[in-house]
Parts: C-alpha cells; structure tokens; sequence
C-alpha cells in the first residue's frame, strides 16, 4: 500500500518545511476569520497527512484515497474566506473541476485494473508486461488508461489543459492557502507522478511498447509556453504569481520526460529551490496585503524607497524565479536543461528556454514598480517587526547559497536511486 | 455470460453522459450529479473487472470490490463538500446558476 523510502522521506520533510512556513505565514495574516482558526490549522495538519501518504502510495487505492484525502481538504481551505464571494466561486471552481479530473482519474485507474487484476504497482508491472509481450492487451489500451491516469495527476501539478482552476484559486484563496498549494501541493503531485509512472510502467519492456513520454514532452512544453504568456497581462501579484507557478510546473515536467535519474534527480533538487523562492514571495505577498490591503501591481510601487529590505527580498525571490544567476532558480534550471539536453530533447530544451526568457518581463515588470516608479500618495516608511525579517530571512539565504552547497545535491540523487530505471 | 467488455462499454456510455453533463449543465447541483455519475460508472467498471477476473493466487481479483466500496465513501463525502461550497455561494452570491458566476475573469 505504502512504501517507506528515501523517495518518501526527502518530499515528506519538503511537505513540512512547505506547513511550517503556512503557519507561520497564517499567524501574520490578517484575512482569517477569527473563529475559524481551530479548524483551519486541524485541515492544515490533515492536508500534510494526505500528502505524507500521496508520496508513498504504491497501490492505486491508496493513491485515490491520498489524493482525495489532499483534495477535498484543499477544497475547503481554498474557500475560507466565507463572506468573500470570490473565495466562494474559486472554491466552487476548484471542486468541480477537481472533481471531474480525479474521477477522469479514477476511470484510468479502474481500467489499468481491469487489465491487470490486481492494485498494487509493482504486480501491474509485471503483469502488463507478461500481457503485452503475449499480445493479448493492445498497447493502445494500456496508453489510453495512462493519459486518463495523467489527466488527474496533470490536474494536481497544474499543467495544460488542467491548469484552468489554478489562477481562480490562487487568487480567491487566502495567501497561505495558495503558497501552500502552490508549493506542497505541486510537490506532493510530482512525488505520485514520478511514483506511479517510473516505477509502475518504467521498465523498458513495458516502454517499447507504449511511449508514454511522447506525450509527457509535449504537455510540457504547452504548460511552459502557456503558463508564461498567460502571465504577461496580469495585473493581480497572486494571479500572476499562478500563471508563474503553472509554468514551473512546466520546466519540472521536462525533467520528467527523460527516463533518466538525472532527470528525475533535477526535478527534486528544482522543487528545493522552488519551495524556497515561492514561499518568500508569497510572504512578501502577505506583508504588503497586510500593509496596503491590496494585491495589485500598482501598491508594490516605490517600495524600495518605503520598505528597502522587503524590496530587495523581493526581487531576489523575482530574479531567482526567472532563473538568473547567482541565485538558486539557476542552478534547478541549469540541471534541468543539462539532463534534457544529454537525452537530445533539443526542441523541448528551446523551448523551455524561450519561455525563462519571456517570464523576464513579468517578473521584472514588478521589480520595476518597486525600485524604478515613485509610490503614491503614501511616502511612508513601512517598519516591519525583527521577526518578520527573520522569517524573510529563512527564505532569502537559502535562495541565494543552495546552489553554491553541495548536501542538496547529493540529497536529490540519493532519494533518487530508489525508483527502478533502467 | 455477458462478456466484460459490455460492462465496460456500459460504463464508458456512463462516463460519457457524466461528462458532457458536467460540461454542459447550467445548474451547479446538476453538475454535481453528474459529477456522481461519473463516479458510479467507475464504480460499475471495478466491479465488473473484479468478477471477471483471476487475480494474484488462488482467489478472485477482488481488490475491485474494495476499491468500488472506497468510492463510494469518497464520492459521499466530496458531494457532501460540494453542497456546502454551493450554499456558500448561493448566500453570497444570490445564485446557482453557472453562468452568473463570474467574478474571476481572465
């Protein structure tokens, strides 16, 4: 049902670095209705729990029962803002499109079971294996019980054309909420994707018959290019900040395609980083909703001159999202193009790379109206408290030296060497 | 007896009438309910799968049917859910109808 192994291990402690921050950030937030703060830190804790056993599941029950488990929490945490009527839709939003891609889903599921006889991962393998060898199941019948399989995993990852409740979501939920899916959720996603793929359909056999990474290519790319350019007219930080967040989901996807362990180990060390630079711009986010009550463009104006440390944090969140140098978001990329670029993806590799280019402009466009534009009507300098520094500091420090320190590294290709590849 | 791919073809049949009432449904608790349908013609599916059969060892593959029983439990508890997102919307916005719900825009 559950597997205990580094695999797990290396996501299950990203998960709780991801709920620490949450909690951190929710104590400072001020949207939370105050009555509600028992329930919302119980779903927050119950939300970890599924994600703990989505990173481990190797049986297709558990990987449903997990991954509805984290649904239907997500549900409700994405919608507590109760007399927000935004909060409301995107929360109407997500289940029901949740909903249709888990049962899209479930219906893979049942047909991989149908073939195979049996729930658990590593006997589909070898079952599906002996029966396309044999002939008597069409590959063409294992590949469309995969894509069905993929629709839902897709769904939870937020890749094209599953990503439509993501920028909704992201900006109806209160700010917590959508670093925490942004981050945990995408990562608990990845560890079911890489689970039930690489090591229930990876082994060779199995992929001469059926190439399901044709496919995986492809949708990674879309999520790059449309993730991106669907971000260059956002007005709304968190909005934009979504699209931004589906086009990560993207660059990860590409480390996928590859049957590889530097692929794989390149997607893992990428979500290190990418915890890191999201949750400090998402605190940003929620300092300056607390300070300006707006999450628009326009009250990031002139920060620099009103709240310099933030400013600077900021755009070292921004720049490192883009993927410049020296920060940590170039060092996932760089491993992530290298890996694409030893198998011979080129097309895939450019276009991943003429999308970082792209996403430049929106990320700067902010880092512009902080340093480059003069603020309102308000000159005030915005004085934040010592803590605030020190958890902004959490995130800052380690988005500038993980690339520079070698333990994540050898972290990411250790958890790695569990899944069976060839 | 009926071969499996009639029970299969039925659900698929289902699957689709869930789909495309999903799709096209104006009505937020229509949605829902096909939303279950399409739950129920998964379910249809393990069943059928798990009779049919010979699993790992001496005994039916009866993983299916617990799998379907699973479903079941979670398709309660998610329409449970999509209800009261709904009444929360209905209190706040004044509808159920789809079409009218469109604050978050492009």
């Amino acid at each position: 049902m559950i597997r205990l192994d580094v695999f797990s291990s290396f996501f299950k402690v990203l998960l709780l670095l991801a709920t620490a921050a949450t909690i951190l950030f929710s104590l400072r937030s001020e949207e939370l209705d105050a009555r509600l703060k028992g329930e919302y830190y119980a779903l927050l804790l119950a939300i970890t729990f599924g994600m703990f056993l989505m990173t481990s599941s190797t049986n297709l029950l558990m990987i449903f029962i997990s991954l509805e488990m984290v649904s239907l929490t997500s549900y409700i945490l994405a919608g507590f803002l109760t007399h927000n009527p935004r909060a409301s839709e995107a929360a109407f939003k997500y289940i029901t499109f949740g909903a249709v891609a888990s049962g899209t889903m479930l219906f893979g599921l049942s047909l991989l079971f149908g073939m195979a006889g049996s729930g658990d991962l590593g006997q589909i393998s070898v079952r599906l294996t002996e029966l396309l060898a044999s002939g008597e199941v069409a590959p063409l019948a294992v590949l469309i019980a995969i894509t069905f399989v993929l629709a839902g995993v897709g769904y939870k990852i937020a890749s094209v054309p599953f990503h439509m409740w993501s920028p909704d979501v992201y900006e109806g939920a209160p700010i917590p909420i959508t670093a925490f899916l942004s981050v945990a959720s995408k990562s608990a996603g990845f560890a079911l994707f890489i689970r039930f793929f690489y090591s229930g359909f990876g082994n060779s056999e199995l992929m001469q018959a059926v190439d399901w990474t044709f496919m995986l290519a492809i949708v990674s790319a879309l999520t790059m290019v449309v993730g991106n350019l669907a971000a260059l007219p956002q007005q709304n930080v968190k909005r934009l900040l979504a699209y931004s967040s589906i086009a990560h989901g993207g660059y990860l996807l590409m480390g996928a395609v590859l049957l590889t362990s530097e692929g794989i180990g390149a997607i893992l060390f990428y979500l290190v980083v990418y915890l890191f630079m999201n949750l400090g711009a998402f605190y940003v986010v929620v300092l300056i909703a607390n300070e300006e009550g707006s999450e628009m463009i326009e009250s990031y104006r002139g920060l620099a001159s009103r709240a310099p440390l933030v400013a600077w944090a900021m755009a070292i969140f921004l720049f490192s999202l883009t993927g410049i140098p020296p920060f940590a978001g170039f060092f996932g990329k760089w491993l992530l193009f290298a890996a694409v670029l030893e198998q011979g993806y080129y097309w895939l590799a450019l276009v991943g790379l003429l999308s970082s280019v792209v996403s430049l402009y929106y990320y700067a466009r902010i880092v512009k109206a902080m340093f480059l534009e003069d603020p309102g009507e308000e000159t005030t300098q915005i004085s934040f408290s010592t803590g605030t520094f020190a958890l902004l500091s959490v995130f800052v420090i380690p988005t500038i030296l993980i690339g520079f320190l070698n333990i994540f590294y050898t972290f990411s290709n250790i958890s790695v060497s569990v899944i069976p590849m060839q | 007896m009926v071969p499996l791919l009639y029970f299969q073809l039925l659900s698929v049949a289902l699957f689709g009438i869930g789909f495309y009432g999903v799709l096209a449904r104006r009505s937020a608790v229509l949605i829902v309910l096909s939303i279950e349908l399409m739950l129920n013609a998964v379910n249809i599916n393990l069943i059928a799968a798990a009779s049919y059969l010979n699993g790992t060892g001496r005994f039916a593959a009866f993983d299916g049917q617990i799998i379907a029983i699973f479903v079941i439990t979670v398709a309660a508890a998610e329409v449970g859910l999509a209800f009261a997102i709904i009444l929360r919307m209905y209190r706040n916005r004044g509808t159920v109808n789809v079409d009218e719900i469109n604050l978050l825009k492009w």
